[in-house]
């Protein structure tokens, strides 16, 4: 079949939808959680939802929504000892993803189900998603992303200073209530795209990329949704023409080009950080260190001539292989 | 709505415990709409925990608090409260602009799923505008020094046009350049009418603002009344005479328990000090 025919099947088109939504949906909320230094709690709550998958499974219900069900309980429990808890949370955190891992398995088992069903979620598997799953996927991804980027506002000042937000009478509780929620839901969406062993990965590592280039939240925010949605519709796209040759599953593939934008990113990421330092300029008020000159110059400093320009008080400082140089009657200053 | 201005915040007999331990005992206290208050004291006083019970983050065992004449616990008129936290040691993990930390103290008076208005707009800017870092407002909060943070965080309370606000070691870590931008933002709110409540460990540059000094020994109010200097607040009369000039082992968490004893907690333990 040629890849014009295979991708105006219905089921691959079905999968392209899938994809571009959870790589959108999952990366809004993730900005969130990394926010709040949550950033594993997509896996944790990935964990759960295997129980809910099984029970799904055994039960002959619609496993998508058994799923749902109870990943938002559990992402709920964890927000509730995650805020009483606080010191020793991470363990009581990780007896309920393991409590959640084994209760899945031990609950498909008991119901006949044979690993590959299970694996479908743990793993993921886009193109077998049927029209009413596309369907659920769609409305669940656009609530996620709604409420995302409405309440961006009320959830980015409770995820940054929880106390302001108290004092400035927002409902702490409620979202952070609601942010655990929509973790949840997201990590849901995207058990079909990715797996849920590896949902926590679309959460985070486009989070993670685009902050190496932002400055501000929203940038950060957008950036990772647009990551988000590249990667999985890459992974799709780049899985199923390898796939030609090879055997290749899309949920891996989307996460490690995932990635792989993340190491593209880091170095540039570096290069930056290091660029603003040397920009920063020196405090106000501070006066310059005592009279030294430096030895002959052979290059005369001016707009233009390769060095970074550092306003310093009244006059220019110039960026001279890690130090400063500023013009002082014929020859050059260390600033 | 009486022809005598009731108190802007005021704290009848108040008692706060932090994991059984008196922290605050029968503290009165009661500051005038307009009145400029400097609550001092060494460290451990309890006046950063004075400030946090004001504004509701502790809560009380004993006593009342009123705001604008509303006790606290049915008081919802946030938009007249401008708080400013002691700055936060560690960043969040994403980035965050200026102007974005700045615009959540607008979210007093936002409603919700709103877009920004023009008066919003207009707001941020002016606060951005009196603590001078509009030309900042696109960099990261982590990218700025000790002492720009503290502006911006008092950029944000100003944004909300509080009537009250509510500093918590404003001066704190930061140097004196910057500590002569605070006080003249604070000057500027005094001259605006505004009602402020500080807790300082030292004043500095502020003394010439302060109407009157509180300060605290061990929980309870050992002085109150005119401006103090710096150096009458460490006296062995209000204070113990080797207190004073620790800032930097001065640590302001006071979740944490003592040194001394070990930490032992199953998961779901409350942390010490909540009920």
């Amino acid at each position: 079949m040629s890849p014009v025919e295979l991708f105006s099947q219905p089921f691959m088109q079905r999968a392209l939808i899938a994809a571009l939504l959870t790589g959108l949906a999952a990366p809004a909320i993730g900005t969130f959680l990394v926010q709040r230094r949550l950033a594993l709690m997509g896996d944790g709550i990935g964990h759960v939802a295997v129980t809910g998958v099984a029970l799904g499974l055994v039960t002959g219900a619609s496993p998508m929504w058994t799923a749902v069900l109870v990943a938002v309980l559990g992402s709920v429990l964890i927000e509730i000892i995650r805020e009483r808890g606080q010191t020793n949370g991470d363990v009581a955190l990780a007896l309920l993803f393991y409590g959640g891992l084994a209760g899945g398995t031990f609950l498909s088992g008991i119901g006949g189900q044979s690993a590959a069903s299970l694996n479908r979620y743990l793993f993921g598997s886009l193109t077998t998603l049927s029209p009413s799953d596309v369907l659920v996927t769609m409305v669940l991804a656009i609530a996620v992303v709604g409420l995302c980027l409405g309440l961006a506002p009320q959830l980015f000042a409770v995820a940054q200073d929880q106390e302001f937000a108290r004092v400035a009478g927002l409902r702490v509780r409620v979202y952070n209530v609601l942010v655990a929620v929509l973790a949840a839901v997201s990590v849901t969406v995207a058990m079909r795209t990715v797996g849920l062993l590896l949902v926590s990965a679309l959460m985070v590592v486009p989070v993670a990329t685009s902050q190496q280039l932002t400055r501000s939240f929203r940038a950060t925010l957008v950036a990772a949704m647009a990551l988000g949605a590249l990667a999985s519709v890459g992974g799709l796209v780049t899985a199923t023409f390898a796939s030609y040759q090879v055997n290749v599953l899309t949920g891996p593939t989307i996460v490690l080009l995932a990635l792989t934008c993340y190491v593209v990113a880091w170095p540039i990421g570096i290069w930056t950080r290091h660029r603003a330092r040397l920009r920063e300029p020196f405090a106000s008020g501070q006066a310059a260190p005592a009279h030294e000159a430096c030895g002959d110059h052979p290059h005369a400093h001016g707009p233009g001539c390769g060095h970074l320009a550092v306003p310093h008080d009244d006059h220019v400082d110039y960026v001279h292989d890690g130090h400063r140089h500023a013009v002082h009657g014929g020859h050059y200053d260390e600033h | 709505m009486s022809g005598v201005p009731a108190a802007a915040v005021a704290i009848a007999n108040g008692s706060v415990a932090l994991g059984g331990r008196p922290v605050l005992r029968g503290i009165d206290l009661s500051v005038a709409p307009g009145e400029f208050v400097a609550l001092m004291g060494a460290n451990g006083s309890g006046k950063s925990t004075l400030v946090r019970a004001l504004v509701g983050l502790r809560p009380l065992v004993g006593g009342e608090v009123r705001l604008f004449d509303t006790p606290l616990d049915q008081y919802d008129d946030w938009q007249r409260i401008g708080y400013v936290p002691q700055r936060a040691t560690a960043g969040s993990g994403i980035p965050a602009s200026v102007w974005e930390v700045v615009a959540a103290g607008r979210l007093t008076r936002r409603r919700l799923l709103r877009p920004l208005s023009r008066a919003d707009r207009a707001a941020i800017a002016d606060a951005l505008e009196v603590v001078g870092l509009g030309d900042r407002r696109r960099e990261a909060v982590g990218n700025l020094s000790g002492g720009q943070q503290q502006r911006v965080l008092i950029a944000r309370a100003l944004a909300g046009a509080p009537e009250l606000f509510f500093l918590d070691e404003p001066t704190a870590g930061v140097d004196l350049p910057n500590q002569q931008v605070l006080a003249d933002t604070l000057a500027q709110l005094k001259g605006r009418g505004a009602t402020v409540v500080l807790v300082a460990h030292e004043l500095g540059p502020l003394a010439p603002l302060v109407d009157r000094a509180v300060v605290l020994r061990d929980g309870r109010v050992v002085y109150d009344g005119a401006a103090l200097q710096d150096h009458e607040v460490h006296q062995p009369w209000l204070a113990e005479p080797h207190t004073h000039h620790h800032h930097h082992g001065d640590h302001h968490d006071d979740r944490r328990g003592a040194d001394h004893v070990p930490q032992i907690a199953s998961p779901v333990d409350r942390p010490r000090g909540e009920h």
